[in-house]
């Protein structure tokens, strides 16, 4: 302690002469230690603490989850005896129609916004890799909806959905004729499902794009020179060079939307909360209900099984893809 | 389609890979269809099955 503090008095702080009398102040019982000392057993001396956290903040909770599952505790009953009930609440929630519902609406939320975004983004990207003169400021202002807070997006397109004062309701009645404050997009259950879906699309089709502006980018320029001169038209050039050297990163761009939308929250909730009825009540709403509206302890660590499990497969397949692009 | 059957029986990742993608893929179209009520009961199994298969075979050799 003395050495150290004699290091940082001096304000020299580890020059060669401090080092060499630090090391002769040391005992030499705890030199021999530090000496004996591997490698790989300092490495895990430093690597010790973060995989203490992992285990403490990941992996406790997901076996407790799992070990909860089978009972069923409820969280606001502290005192009450938790029964083991099997597979019970697996069976309940694979067998209940509402749940079920869910899922469809997750589907459909799912199914549409990756529809639109790879569309869409797919069409940005070749645009903005023509490289034409402001490109890189288009990029730019592209991109900016998805470094908005979900919660930011939520709340300003509750503004411009409103049936009142809402430009959307304005825009579809300067286009249609169609009177502004006759609907409403987040309140009628044919258009609520819609609206949801606009807002994913426009928040995150430039992170698509990214994926596709990198996919473009990495196709040679000596493949479509050569299909020049084989005489190879642009629209045979774009179905045999372009999509299948893009493939993989759509494909990543796919299971990546896939896998965040599937657990989508935030923005839904901001937007709809769900409603109207449970028309866009997706499965991670229904399942924060469940647990922290109803106090479905056991059974909501089940249903959470199943999202984990569902969500776990993607990112296998989405690991997968990821080291076929790299390998490329 | 014989490399694949010989890949199958050798244990080989590539096909074994395949496999386990294709069922939680099934799996998780399963989930959400909103046509069968047993498709729905069954999905969770099928997804289950394909991850931990997965987790197996992907230690296999390639």
């Amino acid at each position: 302690m003395q050495v150290v503090q004699q290091i940082f008095e001096n304000g020299s702080f580890m020059t060669n002469s401090v080092i060499t009398a630090a090391a002769e102040k040391t005992p030499p019982s705890v030199a021999r230690k530090v000496r004996g000392l591997s490698d790989r057993a300092i490495a895990w001396i430093f690597v010790a603490p973060t995989i203490f956290l992992l285990l403490a903040i990941n992996i406790f909770p997901l076996i407790w989850t799992v070990r909860l599952s089978f009972t069923d505790y409820r969280a606001n009953r502290l005192n009450r005896e938790v029964e083991w009930v099997g597979l019970r609440n697996y069976e309940r929630i694979l067998t209940d129609d509402g749940i079920w519902m869910n899922m469809q609406a997750t589907a459909h939320f799912l199914v549409w916004t990756i529809v639109f975004q790879v569309l869409i983004g797919f069409a940005l990207a070749y645009l903005i890799n023509k490289k034409f003169k402001g490109s890189a400021l288009w990029t730019t202002i592209i991109v900016l909806p998805m470094m908005l807070s979900p919660a930011v997006v939520g709340n300003f397109w509750t503004f411009l959905y409103q049936p009142q004062i809402g430009l959307i309701n304005y825009m579809v009645e300067f286009f249609t004729g169609i009177p502004a404050s006759s609907f409403s997009m987040l309140g009628s259950v044919e258009l609520a499902p819609w609206a949801i879906v606009i807002v994913d699309t426009w928040m995150w089709t430039p992170f698509v794009m990214l994926i596709c502006l990198a996919g473009l980018r990495s196709i040679p320029d000596y493949i479509y020179e050569a299909a020049e001169i084989d005489r190879a038209s642009k629209w045979r050039q774009f179905w045999t060079i372009t999509i299948p050297m893009v493939l993989p990163f759509l494909m990543l761009a796919v299971l990546f939307r896939g896998i965040e939308n599937f657990k989508m929250f935030d923005l839904v909730v901001q937007l709809t909360g769900g409603g109207p009825g449970s028309i866009t009540e997706l499965a991670s709403i229904n399942l924060k209900r469940e647990a922290f509206e109803k106090w479905r302890t056991g059974y909501s660590s089940a249903y959470a099984v199943i999202l984990f499990v569902t969500i776990f497969g993607l990112a296998s397949i989405y690991v997968k893809a990821l080291n076929k692009v790299k390998a490329r | 389609m014989r490399d694949l059957v010989s890949g199958f029986l050798r244990f080989r990742r590539g096909p074994w890979e395949m496999l386990a993608t294709v069922l939680i893929g099934l799996g998780v179209v399963m989930l959400m269809q909103p046509l069968f009520l047993w498709a729905y009961t069954w999905s969770f199994i099928v997804t289950l099955a394909g991850t931990v298969m997965f987790l197996v075979v992907s230690h296999f050799p390639e």
